[in-house]
């Protein structure tokens, strides 16, 4: 599946009411490390279709980065039923991603 | 420039010669030396009839690249990044922005962040280790820089346009560099770092020193000492376990064209295993650079 790009006006919809968990990449085009990060939310968006992911442009959407705290990016966080249950800070292998979820 | 080698100890050094001797135009760049230089005997390393002081076999080894026709920069790396097409390296110092095709960490392992109570808890929650990758998030709001040299200058001066006031807390040093009159210094040591509670979540409010004064801030970005490959490796997205750099068979990162040999790749912290990654390194990257021409 492809990754879903959300914004403040569908995230309620696409993220938190989703009927699975939720992969939600915070990032920013300027950030080197949230490049470096995009082809492995990619590569999870293919492989782990038991996941919904999602990536949320935080200079289009501060008010998302804001409500949930984002204050370095890349944020990885992961939604369950409409909770916050988990984040990753910075650059981060598929692995240690999807540690998120175990 | 084809590859910059940071940092010129055993690991650098062999690089830079693999590198050069496989065709690649080579800049080390180096602060001086590093952890070698502090060794007092080597003799548990090939080719050594009788011991070398550690400084003696650092030297030799950077005399040894010199008459190869590796250049040597003496200057202090502050930052590393993707250029703007994303198609090569730019190394940062105080004074100068080089950019390369490939670059081979070896700056060393860096000592780990003090133990400030709440400095690893709010790691992400305020507690930042990139300027430049969360300046963004500390518009019109007060930060502090941990640090004193040309590293914690360089952060605190990334942060100035987006903040509304910059500080330096040295944490009971001196400050090693001039600092200009726009960052407000703070030379108190810092017992703990505060957090409020926000939408749930703990977060930055302040700096507690040990006058037991709390000093206001949101956002305190550590630049401790000088900026050692894991930081460098962090601020452009390398992945790091642990407070070492994962590499691969050819001690390539996952950011193409940055690779990491010696002590910051964890393992042991002997100069022959330094001398061997740096070598695959040296020569990996110079493989690189050819691909790209």
């Amino acid at each position: 599946m492809a990754v879903n790009v959300v914004n403040k006006e569908n995230f309620k919809n696409e993220v938190l009411k989703a009927d699975k968990p939720v992969l939600v990449d915070f990032w920013a085009t300027w950030c080197g490390p949230c490049r470096m990060m995009a082809p492995v939310v990619e590569a999870i968006a293919e492989e782990h279709p038991e996941l919904k992911v999602c990536k949320v442009d935080i200079d289009e959407n501060p008010e998302l980065a804001q409500l949930f705290n984002v204050m370095s990016i890349p944020t990885l966080a992961a939604f369950k039923d409409g909770q916050l249950t988990g984040t990753a800070i910075g650059y981060q292998p598929k692995e240690s991603v999807l540690k998120l979820f175990a | 420039m084809d590859i910059i080698i940071i940092g010129s100890g055993p690991a650098g050094v062999s690089a830079a010669l693999y590198a050069k001797r496989a065709g690649a135009d080579v800049t080390v760049i180096t602060r001086g030396s590093g952890a070698l230089a502090k060794a007092e005997r080597i003799e548990n390393y090939f080719g050594l009839a009788e011991p070398l002081t550690g400084a003696e076999l650092e030297a030799n080894g950077i005399a040894g690249a010199k008459r190869l026709g590796v250049s040597f920069i003496e200057d202090e790396v502050v930052g590393l990044a993707m250029n703007e097409d994303f198609t090569g390296l730019v190394v940062q110092t105080p004074g100068l922005a080089c950019e390369a095709k490939a670059v081979v960490l070896t700056a060393g392992s860096t000592r780990l962040a003090p133990k400030i109570p709440g400095l690893k808890e709010l790691e992400g929650k305020g507690v930042s280790y990139c300027a430049i990758c969360d300046a963004f998030f500390y518009r019109q709001k007060t930060v502090a820089v941990l640090g004193e040299g040309d590293y914690a200058l360089h952060e605190a001066e990334i942060l100035l346009p987006h903040a509304s006031k910059v500080m330096l807390f040295t944490n009971g040093k001196e400050p090693a560099v001039k600092i200009p009159d726009t960052i407000e210094v703070h030379k108190e040591k810092i017992i703990a770092v505060e957090a409020e509670n926000a939408n749930g979540m703990e977060r930055v409010s302040g700096l507690r020193t040990e006058d037991s004064a709390v000093t206001p801030v949101q956002g305190l970005f550590v630049a401790l000492g000088t900026a050692g490959s894991v930081d460098l490796a962090r601020k452009i997205g390398a992945a790091t376990d642990n407070n070492r750099i994962v590499v691969d068979g050819e001690m390539a990162t996952n950011v193409p064209g940055l690779y990491a040999a010696g002590d910051c790749t964890g393992g042991l912290l002997q100069v022959v295993k330094a001398a061997y990654e740096g070598a695959v390194a040296g020569l990996a990257a110079a493989k690189y650079v050819r691909s790209r021409k």
